[in-house]
């Protein structure tokens, strides 16, 4: 088993990990935006998606939501669906596109029961992708906050 | 014949939400779109279900493969006088194009909407095209409904008149995560579902389970639950089915009972377990109705929906013959 995969199913830790470094990203936030956020997201950008993509195939969507999806990767989803599963999943759990590999919301879900803090997090409604940040630090735009800037009809629903 | 009596606070004008809102079993049926440039062939296939279903689904691209779109099917169909389910699935098409697709679907008087994920085109006729999946199902509901509710699209911009749709998702308990398709149900009633058609139940035990979950969460008071069934052809077909095509579960013991039937009576049996099947669900809390999706045997709907004792469907009242769910909107905007 890769390290990622490890990882992965140890969902626990990977949560203790990204509470750390959100409380690291924010204590750093006055420097960074002295520094610039830009200059910072383009001498990031190639680290993070090093490292999300050795643990979890981070496709580099710039707006992680990977705790409220037991720490798996919606948009590994043939389909990138963040708010759960198609109808398409088969007996054993596979997923509809690739038969060889595991639903990512299957392993998700099962994740997410290991996790106290934010696993009850994936039964919330998850808004489009902003196909505008692709590419992009999710961390960066974690600080800025427009990750979580939606539509403007969307409001609350 | 039975009538409804208008429900005031309906969402839509259409005979689908009407029928369900009075209390009444409602039975819906699925029109497979021709691979033909002539209405007349819709128009055949459509006559044979609006009499005996209370709304007929316009399929969108099912299995991937390309058909007559569902948009124009149902501009079709409201011309003619049906009223027509219209299914938008997130596989072809991207945010802009499914609001516009929406907005014009309601203008031509279409009161049903069913958002879907969609098949992947790797499963359809044509598995070199893009997907877009730009939207997922959830995303698909709420926007809908925003449409709706606060007459605006996604991006705030103001919609003048906004389109009032009976709003519909899918369901599908049948495949895994089984602990968690209650929970998916209720995610969608959240987004904006107003009914839900599933996806074909031969395993009633397995539904019946689910619909216990469901009915433990209260969700089968905040939505119409259809539940999809369908005729199988012969053991083969069954076979086919629960092979090839996604999210279909057929339980040994239905495919034994069709192996074990004679060649010509085989059909005949599909049928009957079809039959079998509404009448068990029928009897289980929360269920508000049926989607009957006879695929290349639209012929047996008429059959199953008589032998189910579903028969005579309810008629509105004051509307012409048969009634239109465009004429609908037209009286009621003229007043």
């Amino acid at each position: 088993m890769s390290i990622g995969k490890w990882l992965q199913n140890h969902p626990r830790l990977l949560e203790r990990a990204y509470q750390f470094s959100h409380w690291f990203f924010k204590r750093l936030n006055p420097l960074i935006s002295r520094f610039g956020y830009q200059r910072t997201d383009r001498l990031m950008r190639t680290g993070e998606e090093w490292s999300k993509k050795i643990i979890f195939d981070c496709r580099m969507c710039g707006q992680c939501i990977l705790h409220s999806t037991g720490m798996t990767c919606p948009m590994t989803c043939p389909k990138n669906l963040r708010n759960g599963p198609c109808g398409g999943v088969r007996a054993n759990g596979c997923c509809e596109v690739i038969p060889e590999m595991k639903c990512i919301w299957v392993e998700a879900y099962e994740r997410s029961l290991d996790m106290p803090v934010f696993g009850p997090d994936i039964i919330h409604i998850q808004p489009p992708v902003n196909r505008q940040l692709e590419g992009s630090s999710a961390w960066i735009n974690m600080l800025t906050e427009v990750d979580k800037s939606v539509p403007r009809g969307w409001g609350n629903g | 014949m039975v009538e409804v009596q208008l429900d005031t606070q309906c969402l839509s004008e259409g005979r689908l939400e009407h029928v369900l809102r009075s209390g009444r079993f409602a039975v819906t049926a699925e029109l497979n779109p021709p691979d033909s440039a002539d209405p007349q062939e819709v128009y055949e296939a459509a006559l044979v279900l609006s009499e005996v279903c209370d709304a007929i689904n316009a399929t969108d691209g099912a299995g991937a493969n390309c058909h007559m779109s569902s948009v124009a099917m149902c501009a079709l169909l409201t011309r003619a006088g049906y009223a027509p389910v219209f299914q938008v699935s997130c596989r072809d098409r991207n945010r802009i194009a499914i609001q516009g697709d929406v907005l014009g679907a309601a203008a031509m008087g279409v009161c049903n909407v069913l958002c879907l994920t969609g098949d992947d085109v790797s499963v359809g006729d044509q598995p070199q095209a893009k997907r877009v999946f730009d939207f997922d199902s959830i995303q698909l509901l709420r926007t809908i409904k925003i449409m709706r509710d606060r007459g605006m699209f996604l991006s705030g911009r103001k919609i003048t008149d906004p389109p009032q749709l009976f709003i519909g998702a899918v369901s599908n308990p049948f495949v895994p995560p089984y602990d968690w398709r209650a929970q998916r149900l209720a995610k969608k009633i959240e987004a904006g579902a107003d009914f839900i058609q599933s996806q074909y139940c031969f395993d009633v035990p397995r539904f019946r389970q689910f619909m216990r979950q469901v009915c433990d969460l209260g969700l089968h008071k905040k939505v119409f639950y259809l539940v999809g069934v369908g005729p199988l052809r012969s053991d083969k077909t069954a076979e086919f089915m629960r092979t090839r095509v996604p999210g279909i579960h057929i339980p040994d013991e239905i495919v034994e009972r069709l192996h074990k039937t004679p060649p010509q009576k085989k059909r005949e049996e599909g049928k009957r377990i079809c039959v079998e099947i509404i009448q068990q669900v029928r009897e289980i809390e929360g269920v508000a109705g049926v989607h009957v999706m006879a695929y290349r045997q639209e012929e047996l709907v008429a059959e199953i929906i008589e032998e189910a004792g579903l028969l005579p469907r309810p008629r509105r009242i004051g509307g012409p013959e048969p009634d239109s769910d465009r004429d609908r909107v037209r009286r009621s905007k003229s007043k």
